[in-house]
C-alpha cells in the first residue's frame, strides 16, 4: 500500500512530532521507499509461526524476576526534579492545557 | 597505552607505575586527540584523576586486587554515569545529567575501572555511521575523511586510537561490532540478558544490550566478566552463572566446526571484505578447526524485520521525551500540546524522527498485523534458523559489514542503503545471541575488516576462545594513522 504526504502528516500528529513542509518532501519518499522495502516479508509463508515476542531467552524466560512488595528506597523528589526543565514547588510545572 | 589490562594491573600493582599515571596519560590522549577524532563529548579530566588516586590509595591500603584497577574506560553518551552527562549523540537530551549509574558502570567502578569520559554516538544509538549525531561526527582513525560505523563511533575510535584500552558501547542491530569492523578493533554484543540495560536509555528494548570494545581478546573478556550477571534492577537478565571468560582463552579450537553461510557471500558484497574472510576461514582451517555449510535461509530478510521491531519500540521508547521531566524543552510554546510538538521538533534530528515516524506507522490501527505482528512471526523464524544451524557448528563466520568504512556523505542521503551496513549483525539482535567482531585484515586502500563470530546462547566463551586463537595465528599488527 502506497504511502502519501497525507499518511506521513497523520503518522506525525500521532507521534506528535511536528513536520515542515520541507521535511515531509524528503520524508515522504524515504519512508515510501523503506515500507516497500519492509514488505518483502510478504513472501514469507508464517502460517502457524507463534510470533517472538521480547528477546528473552530460554533461560531469560525461566528467571524469576519478582520480589516481595516492599517499599524501598529511590532517589526522592528534590533529585528527581532537579533535571527538569520547569519545577516548582515540588511539581514539573507545564504550560497550560487547553 | 597498548599495554594489556592485565599486564597493566601486574605494574601497578608491582609500583612500576600508578594508576594515576596510566588514566593520566589516558585523559591527555583524549584531549589531545578529540579536535581530530570528535571522539568524546566530555572528558572530566579532575574527576578521573581523583578516581585514579583513590584506586592508588586503595591498593596500598589493603590486599584488594580489583580486576580493572586503574583501568581508564570511555562510555558511550548513552550509559549513565553519575556525574556525567548523558546526551545520547541528541538535542533533546542536551546536558541531562543522571542521577544514578547503570548497573554495567557500577561493576566497572567497584572493580577499580576509571571512568575518563562520555563518547559521541548516532543520536539514539540510531545510525551507522555516527552521522546522526548532533554533536559533530566522529571521525575514523585510519582515515579522518571516513565514518568510524555507528552508533557507537566514538567508544570505536578512541579505542582504535589507543586513547583507552577498552569502552563500552550498546547494540540494538549491530552498533558494536559495525563500528569495531570499521575501526579496526575487537566488538563483542553478548546474549540478551547477559548485561543489565538498567541506566542503558532505552531504543528498542528488546534487541538493546550493552557490548564492549578492546583491542585484544583478554581485555574484552576481563571487561565482560566484570560486568556480566544477573541484575534485580533489569528483569530481563538472565540467572545464568558468569565464567571466567578469560580462563578458556587458550584452549586448542581443534575439531571445533565453524558453521559457513554460503549464500550470504554474495550481492553487495566488497571483494576485498570477501577475500579477508575467506582468508580468516583457511586460518581456521589451518588451526584445525572444520568449516560446514550452513543455511540460513530466513537472514535475507533480517533488516526488514529489524527496521519494523526496532522502530516500533523506539517509536514507544521515545516518547518519553517531550520537555517535561529532563532534558530539553522549546521556547515560546504556550500550550502543552504545541510545547511537546515542538520541543521534539526542534530536540530530534531526522534520523530519529525518520524512525519514530516509521515505528508509528507499523503499529497504528490497521498495519499492526501487516507488519509488527509480521516481523515477529520472521524473527522467530530467523531464531530457529540459527538454532538449527548451532546443531551442525559451534559458531558461524560471517563478515561483520558488507564493506569498509565509508566517506563522510556517502549513504545520508540514503537511509535504506545505509540500513543495509548492518546486514551482517542484525540477525545477532533479532535472536538473541552473542556476536564478535575480530579484525581480520586490511582493504587495499589500508582500511581495517571485521570478520563476525555468531554463537548460541551464553556461548561467549567459545567466540572469545576463537577469536583469541585466530589474532594468535594471526595478529593485527596494523596502527591507524591516528594514535596515542
Amino acid at each position: 500500500m502506497p504511502i502519501t504526504e497525507a499518511d506521513i502528516e497523520k503518522i506525525a500528529q500521532l507521534a506528535h512530532l511536528e513536520i515542515t513542509r520541507e521535511e515531509l518532501r524528503v520524508f515522504a519518499p524515504q519512508i515510501a521507499d523503506i515500507i516497500t522495502y519492509v514488505e518483502q516479508l510478504n513472501e514469507v509463508d508464517t502460517t502457524n509461526v507463534e510470533p517472538m515476542l521480547g528477546g528473552l531467552t530460554p533461560e531469560g524466560e525461566l528467571t524469576d524476576s519478582a520480589r516481595d512488595d516492599i517499599v524501598e528506597p529511590s532517589l526522592g523528589q528534590k533529585i528527581a526534579l532537579e533535571e527538569a526543565p520547569d519545577a516548582v514547588a515540588g511539581h514539573f510545572r507545564v504550560p497550560k492545557v487547553l | 597505552m597498548t599495554r594489556s589490562i592485565a599486564s597493566q594491573k601486574d605494574q601497578i600493582l608491582t609500583g612500576d607505575t600508578t594508576a594515576r599515571a596510566v588514566v593520566e596519560s589516558s585523559v591527555a590522549a583524549a584531549e589531545r586527540l578529540n579536535d581530530t577524532l570528535n571522539a568524546f563529548l566530555e572528558i572530566d579530566r579532575p574527576g578521573a584523576i581523583r578516581r585514579a588516586e583513590e584506586i592508588d590509595q586503595r591498593l596500598k591500603t589493603s590486599d584488594d586486587t580489583l580486576a580493572l584497577a586503574g583501568v581508564p574506560i570511555a562510555v558511550k553518551d548513552n550509559i549513565c554515569v553519575r556525574g556525567f552527562q548523558a546526551s545520547c549523540g541528541s538535542k533533546i537530551l542536551g546536558d541531562y545529567h543522571p542521577p544514578y549509574d547503570a548497573t554495567v558502570i557500577e561493576r566497572l567502578v567497584n572493580a577499580g575501572a576509571v571512568i575518563i569520559g562520555k563518547t559521541n554516538c548516532d543520536e539514539f544509538a540510531m545510525g551507522s555511521s555516527n552521522e546522526n549525531s548532533a554533536f559533530g561526527v566522529v571521525k575514523n582513525p585510519w582515515d579522518t575523511t571516513r565514518v568510524p560505523g555507528g552508533s557507537s563511533g566514538g567508544s570505536a575510535a578512541a579505542v582504535a586510537a589507543g586513547i583507552v584500552p577498552v569502552a563500552l558501547g550498546s547494540e540494538t542491530g549491530g552498533s558494536v561490532r559495525q563500528p569495531a569492523s570499521l575501526s579496526g578493533v575487537i566488538g563483542l554484543k553478548p546474549t540478551y540478558g547477559r548485561n543489565s540495560r538498567y541506566g542503558l536509555v532505552a531504543f528498542a528494548s528488546s534487541l538493546d544490550q550493552v557490548g564492549i570494545f578492546g583491542r585484544n581478546v583478554p581485555d574484552v573478556a576481563a571487561v565482560l566478566g566484570v560486568v556480566a550477571g544477573r541484575d534485580r534492577h533489569d528483569a530481563t537478565t538472565a540467572d545464568v552463572p558468569v565464567p571466567d571468560y578469560r580462563a578458556g582463552l587458550d584452549t586448542d579450537i581443534k575439531g571445533m566446526r565453524l558453521g559457513f553461510p554460503q549464500a550470504l557471500f554474495g550481492e553487495g558484497l566488497d571483494a576485498d571484505v570477501r577475500a579477508s574472510v575467506d582468508a580468516a576461514t583457511d586460518a581456521y582451517r589451518e588451526l584445525g578447526a572444520e568449516i560446514v555449510d550452513v543455511e540460513l535461509p530466513h537472514a535475507k530478510y533480517s533488516i526488514a524485520v529489524y527496521y519494523i521491531i526496532a522502530t516500533a519500540e523506539a517509536s514507544s521508547n521515545l516518547a518519553r521525551y517531550d520537555g517535561v521531566r529532563y532534558g530539553f524543552r522549546a521556547e515560546d510554546a504556550p500550550e502543552l500540546r504545541q510545547m511537546y510538538k515542538k520541543t521534539r521538533d526542534e530536540g530530534f534530528g531526522p534520523e530519529v524522527k525518520r524512525r519514530i515516524m516509521l515505528g508509528t506507522y507499523v503499529l497504528s490501527a490497521g498495519y499492526y498485523e501487516a507488519y509488527y505482528r509480521k516481523a515477529q512471526q520472521v524473527r522467530a523464524l530467523i531464531r530457529e534458523d540459527l538454532r538449527q544451524a548451532f546443531t551442525a557448528c559451534d559458531a558461524i563466520v560471517t563478515p561483520t559489514s558488507p564493506t569498509p568504512a565509508f566517506l563522510f556523505g556517502e549513504k545520508v542521503n540514503n537511509p535504506l542503503e545505509m540500513y543495509l551496513s548492518d546486514i551482517y549483525t542484525v540477525t545477532a539482535n533479532l535472536a538473541g545471541i552473542p556476536g564478535l567482531s575480530v579484525p581480520c585484515g586490511l582493504s587495499s586502500e589500508g582500511l581495517p575488516i571485521g570478520m563476525q563470530l555468531l554463537g548460541p546462547y551464553w556461548s561467549e566463551p567459545t567466540l572469545l576462545n576463537l577469536a583469541h586463537a585466530y589474532l594468535k595465528a594471526r595478529p593485527f599488527t596494523a596502527r591507524p594513522q591516528v594514535f596515542a
